[in-house]
């Protein structure tokens, strides 16, 4: 009997929302705490299409106001061409304040992926965060990371603490009880916000299309040319990309599921070239889209390893 | 859409919470096969067999030191539903991760091995699970396999169970024979425990349908003031119950300015109506002082105060100090707030308040006491609003979150104290020649309670004994006049005559009473009150017969949805899980009077 009743007045009350509805409501929810309960926040804007929907919401969410933040970009120089063009336009269309960071000494010291492996990513990205982090003095800073990513971020919190050194201490977590998120720091401290902590990639997917949200297009399948690099599809965006000896330029029919600098993002043979292809083929994907990340596979917790150092 | 249902998996160490979740996720296929080929070569490195957990512990130092130190969240889909688990840790070092957990989830997945029985660390995790307010347990037995599948053995962590759970009242509860490591009863039904007729786990997980007892009252707490330009200005946050559509009349609390609503926005849509959980904007039609932390309301239910009294549980290294000033979060309320009263800690086996001798307060000890705050702020008690009964405590020093906590009630004044009367109620009950009894008659509409109180109040007159009838409808023709059938309304109610009854008791007289109650916290609540006399009676009737013996026609009204909240039609009744007495009031009524005057006569 009590079952029947219950669940009918489920249905009453929760029948306006939806899976997705509930999942922008937490995240707005969390951008708004931000706005209001820290000193300088900034939202990471990595063009992709996690941050293309974080920066949706963030619109979304001080509507008919702006954001009351900047947003960051971390260029390490090296991210594809199409990546960049969309960056410039989608900032001016939406008109927000966006900041572009490169950390100069490394590209004075020509550091790239090529030569360079893991200490590429440590200086481009990592210690070029931090510099911008330290320059402006950000107090807070939203990333579009989720849990489904990676074992380690299925471990972090919402609001991620990071001490002077931008280090985050997974052994040693601040609790996080319901929504009452402590934003609380001391100086030289700095916080990390996920308000897509719970979505998956599937999830992402199917909003972007809900909300017709414009995407990078190298997320849609189209002929490009790629070499066979270590088992990775890698595009020839520019011609910093030297041929080892066997290595062809081909053209292939391929899409990339993320993005990032294109030595270190592999591309997957793929047809789909709309919206609905690209939502349909996720639906149906059998690996997990940090297959394409060169860098995460050095080490079993590499990840983590550069979380502990300050990435993001 | 299929719906969301988020839960955390607790238990003592090493009772396999990581294995079954990572071979539950394994099952359903919703590894994808990078992550399924990482896991098969994970494992070789330290056996044959998959280690299933190694899925779960993502940390260098949780796979070194095989534990989990902190909550992990997966994510997983069948046909039927979205789940998030939330996997968290046992060890009691790491309570507060577990809090963590615990504070996510609408429904507790407890794990027991099946070996060992319950350690005092799982009724820790079930305490904190139901102090938070998870109503959902399941019970998964686990190890199976190393009691080869043996009924008997299931049946002993049954029994414990049960036991723990006659004082901990958890309303809905089911409990699963499953070996996590070899998937029986995990996602489909085990061959080899036949004597079992439940669900497997994941047939669980699908079907379970949670009660969404929402308040229906509209409460929105402002998050911010959205001021664009100086023609705009619009409140913002998330409507925590409730509707609101435009025209509506709200009141700011604490304040309690009147304003009407202009416009509304869900996120960068204009709206007529919104309801709970929407991201909105409001724009009143005239300005009044609002601002972060303000409660918007249409009928006020809440408090305004300065001091409460409070379930902490305490996360901090740093010790519990008494009058300190800390942070405390209500909502999006800042402000602060000082504990100005250690009253007891509560032993976690036997859920008992103790009183302490002195401030001896650590980590991971839940205690009950007085909190004192800066301002008076808007909140509610924890068992009638959720959202305005919880709140966190942050060290303004270190900024650590240092505790959780509940609220239990205004505080009211403290110069009150309790005046020590000559004549008490053992003297006024010698008196009486009788010893002062409450009989709590509880039962359906129309199931012959107040029938059958009076035919054993015209009894106990008739031997001699001083008695006093309190029914439900008199009642509520007279003191609780004022009072509706809201679940606020109803817990109040019951409160109010458990009081009365303890004056009368007091007083020296036995004491019949004839309520519905049909909630049992409202019982618990009531039996607290009275004290040990206090003799839960269950007029258990079929609902065919009092849906055939209503006299009123209350039941019919009710079929056609004349009456609202009708107990047994359109609002629960929760049966009484260890009553003193069960009478089936299914027959003649002289049969069932006998029964009754019988069964009562051991009380005496």
């Amino acid at each position: 009997m009590r079952a029947i009743i219950l669940v009918e007045k489920t249905i009453i009350l929760g029948g306006c929302m939806n899976y997705l509805d509930k999942l922008e409501a937490e995240a707005i929810y969390i951008i708004r705490e931000v706005a209001e309960t820290c000193e300088k926040p900034v939202m990471l804007y990595s063009i992709g299409k996690d941050s293309s929907v974080m920066l949706h919401l963030a619109l979304k969410a001080f509507y008919p106001g702006k954001p009351p933040f900047p947003f960051l970009h971390v260029d390490t120089t090296w991210k594809f061409h199409e990546m960049i063009e969309f960056r410039d336009r989608i900032a001016k269309e939406k008109g927000i304040d966006l900041i572009v960071y490169t950390n100069e000494e490394g590209v004075k010291n020509n550091i790239n992926p090529f030569d360079h492996g893991s200490m590429y990513t440590d200086i481009m990205k990592t210690e070029a965060l931090k510099q911008a982090i330290d320059k402006y003095g950000f107090t807070a800073a939203f990333g579009g990371a989720r849990r489904d990513e990676e074992k380690s971020r299925s471990k972090e919190r919402i609001f991620s603490f990071r001490n002077e050194n931008h280090a985050w201490d997974p052994k040693n977590q601040r609790p996080e009880l319901w929504n009452l998120y402590n934003t609380r720091i001391n100086e030289g401290e700095s916080i990390r916000v996920f308000p897509l902590s719970n979505w998956t990639e599937k999830d992402i997917w199917q909003y972007i299309k809900r909300e017709n949200i414009e995407v990078v297009p190298l997320y849609f399948a189209k002929k490009r040319p790629v070499i066979n690099r270590n088992g990775n599809l890698i595009m020839v965006d520019d011609d910093r990309l030297k041929l080892k000896d066997g290595e062809k330029i081909e053209y292939k029919m391929v899409r990339f599921r993320t993005l990032g600098c294109y030595p270190l993002t592999g591309a997957c043979l793929s047809k789909a070239q709309t919206l609905d292809d690209v939502v349909n083929e996720t639906l149906e994907e059998k690996s997990s889209e940090r297959v394409t990340r060169v860098i995460d596979y050095q080490k079993n917790t590499s990840m983590e390893q550069r979380k502990k150092e300050g990435y993001f | 859409m299929k719906d969301l249902l988020k839960f955390v998996v607790c238990g003592s160490v090493d009772d396999g919470k990581s294995t079954l979740i990572g071979h539950l996720l394994y099952n359903c296929n919703c590894l994808y096969l990078d992550q399924k080929d990482a896991l098969i070569s994970d494992s070789k490195k330290t056996g044959e067999d998959i280690d299933y957990s190694l899925l779960l512990d993502g940390l260098s130092a949780e796979r070194e030191q095989k534990i989990t130190i902190d909550v992990a969240y997966r994510y997983f889909t069948t046909n039927k539903r979205n789940f998030i688990v939330a996997d968290a840790p046992g060890h009691a070092e790491y309570t507060r991760n577990m809090a963590v957990g615990a504070s996510f989830g609408d429904l507790a997945c407890i794990l027991i091995d099946a070996t060992k029985l319950m350690t005092e660390q799982t009724i820790r995790h079930m305490r904190i699970c139901k102090m938070f307010g998870i109503d959902y347990f399941v019970f998964i037995v686990n190890k199976m396999d190393l009691v080869d599948y043996d009924e008997k053995a299931f049946l002993k962590v049954k029994k414990q169970i049960d036991d723990v759970n006659k004082e901990l009242g958890i309303p809905n509860i089911e409990i699963i024979p499953v070996s996590a490591k070899k998937g029986e009863n995990l996602d489909k039904s085990s061959k080899k425990m036949l004597w079992y007729k439940g669900p497997s786990f994941l047939e669980y997980l699908e079907n379970v349908q949670k009660d969404n007892w929402e308040n229906d009252d509209f409460y929105l707490q402002v998050q911010r003031v959205c001021r664009p330009n100086s023609t705009f200005r619009g409140y913002q946050g998330q409507i925590l119950s409730g509707q609101i559509n435009v025209g509506d009349i709200l009141t700011n609390l604490p304040s309690k300015e009147k304003a009407q609503v202009k416009e509304i926005y869900v996120t960068d849509k204009k709206v007529k109506k919104a309801s709970t959980g929407m991201p909105v904007t409001i724009c009143l039609n005239e300005e009044i002082d609002i601002s972060r932390g303000n409660v918007l309301v249409k009928n006020n239910n809440l408090i305004i105060d300065d001091k409460f009294t409070c379930q902490l549980l305490w996360m901090d290294d740093n010790d519990i100090k008494l009058n300190r000033n800390y942070q405390i979060q209500v909502g999006t309320k800042t402000t602060t707030a000082r504990i100005t009263n250690i009253k007891s800690k509560i032993n976690l086996q036997t859920g008992k308040e103790e009183k302490i001798s002195k401030i001896d307060i650590k980590k991971n000890d839940i205690v009950s006491c007085d909190i004192s705050l800066n301002e008076k702020i808007v909140f509610d008690e924890f068992k009638n609003n959720k959202n305005f009964g919880k709140f966190i405590f942050v060290n303004l020093i270190t900024n650590q979150t240092s505790a959780a906590g509940i609220i239990k009630s205004q505080l009211l004044e403290t110069n009150l104290s309790y005046q020590k009367l000559d004549i008490t109620k053992k003297i006024r009950a010698t008196n009486l020649n009788q010893k002062p009894l409450t009989f709590w008659f509880t039962g359906l509409p129309a199931s012959g309670k107040s029938t059958l109180a009076n035919e054993l109040e015209k009894y106990l007159t008739s031997i001699g004994k001083h008695t006093m009838l309190l029914d439900g409808d008199n009642i509520r023709l007279g003191l609780n006049k004022d009072l509706k059938f809201s679940l606020k309304d109803r817990s109040e109610n019951i409160r109010r005559v458990a009081e009365v009854t303890k004056l009368l008791n007091d007083a020296g007289l036995i004491v019949l009473t004839s309520f519905i109650s049909p909630f049992e916290k409202d019982r618990k609540i009531a039996k607290e009150i009275i004290g040990s006399d206090f003799i839960e009676i269950y007029v258990k009737t079929k609902l065919e017969i009092c849906e055939k013996r209503d006299k009123k026609g209350n039941y019919l009204k009710a079929r056609k949805g004349l009456i609202k909240d009708f107990t047994g039609i359109s609002s629960p009744y929760d049966e009484p899980s260890n009553p003193n007495i069960i009478i089936e009031n299914n027959e003649q009524l002289d049969k069932v009077i006998i029964s009754l005057i019988e069964q009562i006569k051991k009380y005496m």
